[in-house]
């Protein structure tokens, strides 16, 4: 389900700035309240937990509702304080998960 | 009062409305320079959706787009690449002189009918069926490697058979509802349907991420939920109409900017 | 063509009657499979729930604990008019230093007309710099979306804003 994501962040940043980070991952977040042709009910599966780890620290977590679109777009802000890796993890009801990973290079 | 007697006497009003309002409004095709992407019609928020690379859904497609372009496929065991190399330039500015036509098969095609009968003839695998995700994504790459280009429909004789039907299902009222394409986006753009704007319909995008799908779409399921919507059977995905409409819709469309992949509502 | 969201229904006006809501959905429903997906010939789907603003109220009370709720500091930004229910874009920013000593812990937001109040929360920290998120939601009818902030403090703060959806998301089923 989740082929694809787009993460943006800076490539470099000055310690201690604040910077935006854009997340946008593929997935249709099945709500569980649509009909297919039958008429039959089809079944929630959504992306419920994003979170974004600085060098292994989490700074930032999210939980999902079916009111999230499909497509999930996230974007948040994190103070740069060391060169490393920034991961993003998405995990979906049905325990799929994904992840993407970004260098930053901080001075 | 039921909701089926008031649907079927607001499905009534919306017919008489139309029918008074086409005395009053000017038929025919739009002039070059009034011609206006869907993209005008649109709110600032789903403008920057479709501004911005990284936050376009359109973009996860073009993304999936490359990577079958360089992947091997069918009993020949060929990717795209293998013949047509860089696709930036390869396929720079094809998307802008589609429809065209094809004289190896003898009749005009779409970009994404191109793309399948490569697949078929070439890279000897299945071909994609309607709407498949992996025939979208290559649709959504080739296109955008056209981007920002001017539509240039080819000058060809041999398009204009099939570019005269186009016009003539353009103008042709369809459906319960009886209305033509030219009723709501030749002659009413600008006016709204349920607080939206009526745009010019003009096809620069496609594949598209429509909101209201959710995802990627073609153009032929575009024209089918209008045709839907005006009660209509719709035309079947790989039709002769749809091609004749593709091809006028083009002709129509010359001048505009490609924007594949283009964010609608 | 006039335009089409005239007063037509014994004078009441389409958007404004509680009354006139259900039907107003099918009678849309005509007019978008113009605009928007809908068949018009399509079956109405079978009732899907809905949330209440008493259930927003509730679900807001589960995260406050019954704690009061202030309304300021949160600036909730949606569009007034969604253009399509399916994808709608909101940003909230929350006014905090951001330090180890003054920060936002969380930001849940809710609605009162899909099928769940939830909608989505985030939690952040002194790290994050900055109050300010971004994404999109899905609206199912015309509503008012609130988002409460939880401080470092343990007060909470709010913000709402109203929006209007014509094409709803959760309650339509696709057209192929």
């Amino acid at each position: 389900m989740m082929s694809r994501a787009l993460v943006h962040v800076p490539k470099t940043a000055t310690q201690g700035g604040v910077i935006a980070i854009k997340t946008l991952i593929s997935h249709p977040m099945e709500t569980g309240y649509r009909h297919g042709d039958t008429g039959a009910r089809i079944p929630r599966n959504i992306i419920n937990r994003f979170t974004c780890t600085y060098n292994g620290e989490e700074v930032f977590r999210a939980d999902l509702h079916p009111a999230v679109a499909a497509n999930p777009y996230i974007t948040f802000h994190t103070v740069a304080t060391e060169t490393g890796v920034l991961a993003f993890t998405w995990v979906a009801d049905d325990g799929e998960t994904h992840t993407e990973l970004a260098n930053i290079t901080v001075d | 009062m039921t909701s089926a007697r008031f649907y079927r006497q607001r499905a009534g009003l919306l017919a008489a409305m139309v029918l008074t309002g086409i005395a009053t409004a000017v038929a025919g095709e739009i002039a070059p320079a009034d011609r206006k992407s869907g993209y005008d019609f649109m709110s600032a928020q789903a403008r920057a959706m479709q501004d911005d690379d990284t936050a376009n859904p359109g973009m996860l497609s073009v993304l999936d787009g490359e990577a079958s372009w360089n992947k091997k496929a069918g009993a020949a065991q060929k990717s795209c690449a293998d013949c047509h190399g860089d696709a930036t330039t390869s396929m720079q500015g094809v998307a802008a002189r589609y429809p065209a036509y094809d004289a190896a098969h003898g009749r005009p095609i779409t970009l994404p009918q191109r793309i399948n009968l490569c697949r078929s003839e070439n890279q000897k695998a299945t071909p994609f069926p309607a709407e498949n995700a992996e025939w979208l994504a290559l649709s959504a790459f080739v296109g955008q490697q056209s981007r920002g280009m001017p539509i240039t429909p080819p000058d060809d004789s041999r398009l204009a058979a099939t570019l005269e039907k186009g016009r003539a299902l353009y103008f042709l009222r369809q459906g319960q509802l009886n209305l033509s394409c030219a009723q709501c986006h030749d002659d009413n753009w600008q006016q709204k349907l349920s607080g939206n704007p009526i745009q010019q319909g003009q096809a620069t995008g496609y594949p598209v991420y429509r909101l209201e799908w959710q995802g990627m779409g073609s153009l032929e399921r575009r024209l089918r939920n209008c045709m839907f919507g005006v009660r209509a059977e719709p035309f079947a995905y790989g039709s002769e109409q749809h091609l004749a409409l593709a091809l006028y819709l083009r002709a129509r469309a010359a001048g505009l900017k490609i924007e594949t992949p283009a964010v609608r509502p | 063509m006039m335009v089409m969201m005239t007063t037509m229904d014994h004078g009441a006006n389409i958007l404004g009657s509680e009354r006139a809501r259900p039907t107003r959905r099918i009678v849309l429903r005509g007019f978008c499979a113009l605009a928007g997906g809908a068949a018009l010939g399509a079956v109405a789907a079978p009732q899907t729930a809905r949330a209440t603003p008493e259930e927003k109220d509730a679900a807001i009370k589960q995260v406050t604990g019954g704690a009061t709720v202030q309304k300021g500091r949160v600036h909730l930004d949606i569009p007034p008019l969604a253009e399509n229910g399916n994808t709608v874009a909101m940003t909230v920013k929350v006014d905090s230093p951001m330090t180890a000593a003054d920060y936002v812990k969380a930001i849940h937001v809710f609605n009162e007309k899909n099928p769940q109040p939830d909608v989505i929360s985030f939690h952040l920290g002194p790290r994050a710099g900055k109050a300010d998120i971004s994404t999109r939601v899905r609206l199912a009818d015309s509503q008012t979306v609130t988002a409460i902030a939880q401080m470092s403090d343990g007060t909470f703060w709010s913000d709402s804003a109203d929006i209007i959806v014509t094409l709803a998301a959760c309650t339509e089923d696709f057209i192929p």
